[in-house]
């Protein structure tokens, strides 16, 4: 029992060496997972959270069958997601032009598809009880719907970075799309969750650790940002 | 746009009626203050001017034209303050009139002048008063020079030095050439602020008058009543 707890805690020694040296392995993989999933959570602000304004402010024809489809894709497991990508990305697929598959670009795709209706389901739940508040006065100064969705987008931007965490908490977590799609390639595609699944098997637990405490200190870090600003937000404008 | 003229509206939701068949006709000037009990369909009244609300019957004739897109203006008992500072607030209702943002914050300083919430422009529009809300809602409405201004109860819920500077705003908005359409449960308000009054009950119109006629001969019994607070809630006769 001794023995063990003493192997364990070697072992956790290891990952911090690891990570006081700067060890350029970890290094590489984090700042690949970081420009992955940092460029997915961009790509899945920019199309989510319109997406989720649209949907709590827009009243038109299969509305209803919209809200469920991107509720339903929220929990969409990832590697479900990853063999549709693959399949797109892949020589015989429509995209397969593009030579993507096996790129930190295919993974930014999986991962975009991914996290679009995890991000805007929580967009359109937060934008629409501010709609319910302000849609009379919106609609007596005659906005158009598109400046109700900007307007909207700006002024729940404080709670919307709750979507934005879900959505890099997401990206960041994801292991089964990018593996697919990216194929875990040394010095290409590997990233944190790759790496540490792959290390883990090969009984490498140092460097399965280290990445493990980088991306749990980074997700730890990103909420704790945004959670000091909202607290500022909420002091500044009420 | 005048005189616009309110032409046997009816708003029945589910067969209930709140408004019932209202006649109304407002000439291009003055202040307007519609007055009666709870449940009366003031509210509903102003909401269905203003196309908030679509009347289940009849039409509103505008001056023999279409509803205006712009020019008609509301403010509600409890605005809505955008999280952001008091001049994006004003500013924000020149959005649609196709303004740039310079310009637009330039007249929101302005009106922000008008009122006397200049000094607090940069604050937050959440963190102010209720009186500061309500001078910001009603600069907000103005920035846009409106033909009518409609005011749903705006000093229902403010103490009377508030209440003060609201109704000071509201003459100087009428001075400006803003018709003006107001419900209030305030009597001492209508007849400092009120050119003629509107009584209603029970969804419909019951009296038109000069300020000064509904209050020393109201034509009516129920207005009569309600004027000596006997008038009970949503009373029918």
């Amino acid at each position: 029992m001794l023995r063990r707890m003493y192997g364990l805690a070697a072992t956790f020694a290891d990952a911090f060496a690891l990570l006081a040296t700067f060890d350029h392995r970890a290094v590489e993989i984090a700042v690949l997972s970081l420009q992955v999933s940092g460029s997915a959570v961009i790509l899945g602000t920019v199309i989510g959270l319109p997406l989720g304004a649209c949907l709590a402010v827009g009243r038109f024809p299969g509305r209803s069958a919209a809200l469920v489809v991107v509720s339903g894709l929220m929990g969409a497991p990832s590697v479900v997601v990853g063999v549709v990508v693959y399949l797109v990305l892949s020589r015989s697929g429509p995209l397969g032009g593009l030579g993507m598959l096996y790129t930190p670009a295919a993974m930014v795709v999986a991962q975009t598809l991914l996290v679009v209706p995890l991000m805007a389901a929580i967009a359109r739940q937060i934008i629409d009880d501010s709609w319910q508040r302000y849609a009379e006065e919106f609609r007596a100064m005659r906005f158009t719907w598109m400046q109700s969705v900007t307007t909207l987008l700006y002024d729940c931007r404080h709670s919307l970075l709750v979507a934005v965490l879900a959505g890099l908490g997401r990206a960041m977590s994801e292991v089964g799309a990018v593996m697919i799609v990216g194929g875990n390639i040394d010095h290409a595609t590997r990233v944190m969750t790759t790496a540490i699944a792959l290390e883990t098997s090969k009984g490498d637990l140092p460097l399965a650790i280290a990445l493990g405490i980088v991306l749990v200190a980074v997700i730890l870090v990103l909420n704790a940002a945004a959670f000091a600003m909202r607290g500022w937000a909420m002091r500044r404008y009420g | 746009m005048f005189p616009l003229r309110l032409c046997d509206i009816r708003f029945q939701p589910n067969g209930r009626s709140v408004l019932d068949g209202i006649e109304l006709e407002l000439g291009g000037e003055g202040i307007t203050l519609v007055l009666g009990p709870n449940g009366a369909g003031k509210s509903v009244l102003l909401r269905t001017i203003c196309g908030l609300l679509e009347p289940t019957g009849g039409r509103i004739d505008w001056g023999g034209g279409a509803r205006p897109h712009l020019g008609v203006m509301m403010v509600f008992q409890h605005p809505m303050m955008l999280r952001a500072s008091v001049l994006e607030n004003v500013a924000l209702a020149l959005k649609p009139h196709g303004i740039p943002r310079v310009e637009r914050r330039r007249r929101a300083a302005r009106m922000l002048d008008r009122v006397g919430l200049l000094a607090r422009a940069s604050e937050s529009a959440r963190l102010l008063s209720g009186g500061e809300q309500q001078r910001l809602a009603l600069a907000r409405a103005w920035v846009t020079a409106p033909r009518l201004l409609l005011l749903d109860e705006p000093t229902a819920s403010l103490d009377p030095s508030a209440t003060a500077e609201v109704e000071r705003i509201v003459r100087e908005i009428r001075t400006d050439g803003t018709r003006i359409l107001m419900t209030t449960h305030n009597l001492g308000q209508a007849t400092r602020l009120g050119d003629d009054v509107v009584f209603m009950s029970a969804g419909r119109v019951r009296e038109h008058a000069s300020v000064q006629r509904f209050f020393s001969r109201p034509a009516s019994d129920e207005a009569r009543l309600f004027i000596q607070g006997e008038l009970p809630w949503r009373m029918t006769f």
